[in-house]
């Protein structure tokens, strides 16, 4: 199953907000890619993020469900700076998922 | 409590500032200014706020003859914080200027409504205004996690047009970097605190490489380089211990390199200064020198990810050569 999630409805119009972040992951992102689902966090009308806010909201599923989240988390209409903290917190949760003896 | 605002109020100064805080007797506070000329930079003002507010406004009063330039501490607020009456006179409507006054901000709720409604009151260009929020974004949440103070973030921002910058303070009452990185990292000191809480990937709530679900421990590293990057300053205080990045020199073509290890940036600091219950963070972002944020983003990404790649290799064991 395939479920959009519309970032600008919930964390407004520069997600800043770790709480609303750690709401998201927890109730929805997580247990969605649990039980094999996609999830598509849609950034339209996003100006943009905190990189705090983007590692509440994806750091933990990619430490625990790896390529599970990457395979069904996908990102849509981010712009340049979005995209670009996304893609810090993909790889230094990679590059600090073996130091931890997790890999 | 004493604070005096010479009229040198600037983050090359600051250290200056801190120096000459008397913060004994915290249940009282008066804020003295230079008497022909004043100069506040917001870092001082969410200082001053900051004591102001722990000793309350009745213990707290505005002394000796204050200059027509000290119109500017009404203006951001600071008279609202005291018990002494603004001896200044005007019109709400004439203070059309760059800035945000003392704002206090205590939830997340309150800190989403500061960055949707007063960061527009800087008139910055889309891509500054961006740059910004993510500052003040950061910077405050910080405190709201990590600081356990009641009174919550004291902010103030102003646009310099002469120099076009954008000035940031952000200042607590909380626990201080030292107690907030004390559970897990155990600092020596003030000072190495402050350098630990700018070391990326260090973050007060675990050991653990990649911090945890809520902390990464990236926030003040990526702050203080975008301050590298754009060549402005960056000051953090706390306890008794203050630290100032230097200002890149401009003669120096390219852009600045960043280092994981803040001993490496030119820098000033001292653990002498009068000890400060709480944390001030304040940056100067200069707007000739601003990047696209995905640009600053992507240098800063680079160096923390080299950091937090070289810190995991000193982990691996190593092979027994006999």
């Amino acid at each position: 199953m395939k479920k959009i999630i519309n970032m600008r409805r919930v964390a407004g119009a520069f997600a800043e907000n770790k709480d609303i972040a750690k709401k998201l992951r927890i109730e929805k992102i997580m247990p969605a890619l649990s039980k094999g689902d996609e999830i598509i966090l849609d950034f339209d009308g996003v100006s943009g993020a905190t990189q705090s806010f983007i590692h509440a909201l994806i750091s933990d599923p990619i430490r625990e469900l790896k390529n599970v989240a990457f395979d069904n988390l996908a990102y849509k209409n981010a712009n340049d700076d979005i995209r670009e903290i996304i893609s810090i917190v993909y790889r230094y949760m990679q590059e600090s998922l073996d130091g931890n003896g997790e890999s | 409590m004493r604070v005096h605002f010479s009229n040198q109020g600037n983050l090359r100064n600051f250290k200056s500032f801190v120096a000459s805080l008397d913060l004994s007797h915290p249940e009282k506070l008066e804020i003295s200014t230079h008497n022909k000329w004043v100069t506040v930079h917001p870092a001082n003002l969410v200082v001053a706020a900051a004591l102001a507010i722990q000793a309350g406004k009745k213990n707290t009063e505005i002394i000796g003859e204050v200059p027509e330039t000290g119109r500017y501490l009404d203006r951001m607020g600071l008279y609202d914080l005291v018990k002494t009456a603004s001896p200044f006179v005007y019109h709400r409507k004439e203070e059309a200027g760059r800035f945000v006054p003392i704002k206090i901000i205590k939830t997340a709720e309150d800190q989403s409504r500061f960055i949707t409604d007063m960061i527009p009151l800087l008139h910055l260009s889309e891509k500054n205004t961006i740059v910004v929020k993510y500052i003040i974004g950061e910077l405050v949440r910080n405190v709201l996690e990590h600081s356990f103070t009641e009174n919550g973030a004291i902010v103030a921002a102003q646009y310099y047009k002469k120099t076009n910058r954008v000035s940031i303070g952000i200042c607590d009452n909380g626990i201080g970097i030292w107690k907030s990185l004390n559970t897990f990292w155990h600092p020596k000191n003030d000072i190495d605190a402050l350098k630990l809480a700018l070391t990326p990937g260090i973050t007060g709530t675990t050991r653990k490489e990649g911090g945890t679900a809520e902390n990464a421990g990236a926030g003040l590293f990526f702050i203080k380089s975008i301050a590298k990057i754009t060549r402005s300053y960056f000051v953090i205080y706390s306890g008794s211990a203050e630290y100032t990045l230097l200002k890149h020199d401009k003669r120096i073509k390219g852009s600045p390199r960043l280092y994981a290890d803040p001993n490496r940036d030119p820098h000033s600091e001292t653990n002498k200064v009068p000890s400060f219950q709480g944390t001030l963070v304040a940056v100067d972002i200069s707007l000739d020198e601003t990047h696209e944020l995905n640009e600053l983003l992507a240098s800063i990404g680079e160096v923390y990810d080299k950091a937090i790649r070289e810190r995991k290799r000193e982990k691996y064991r190593k092979p027994r050569f006999i």
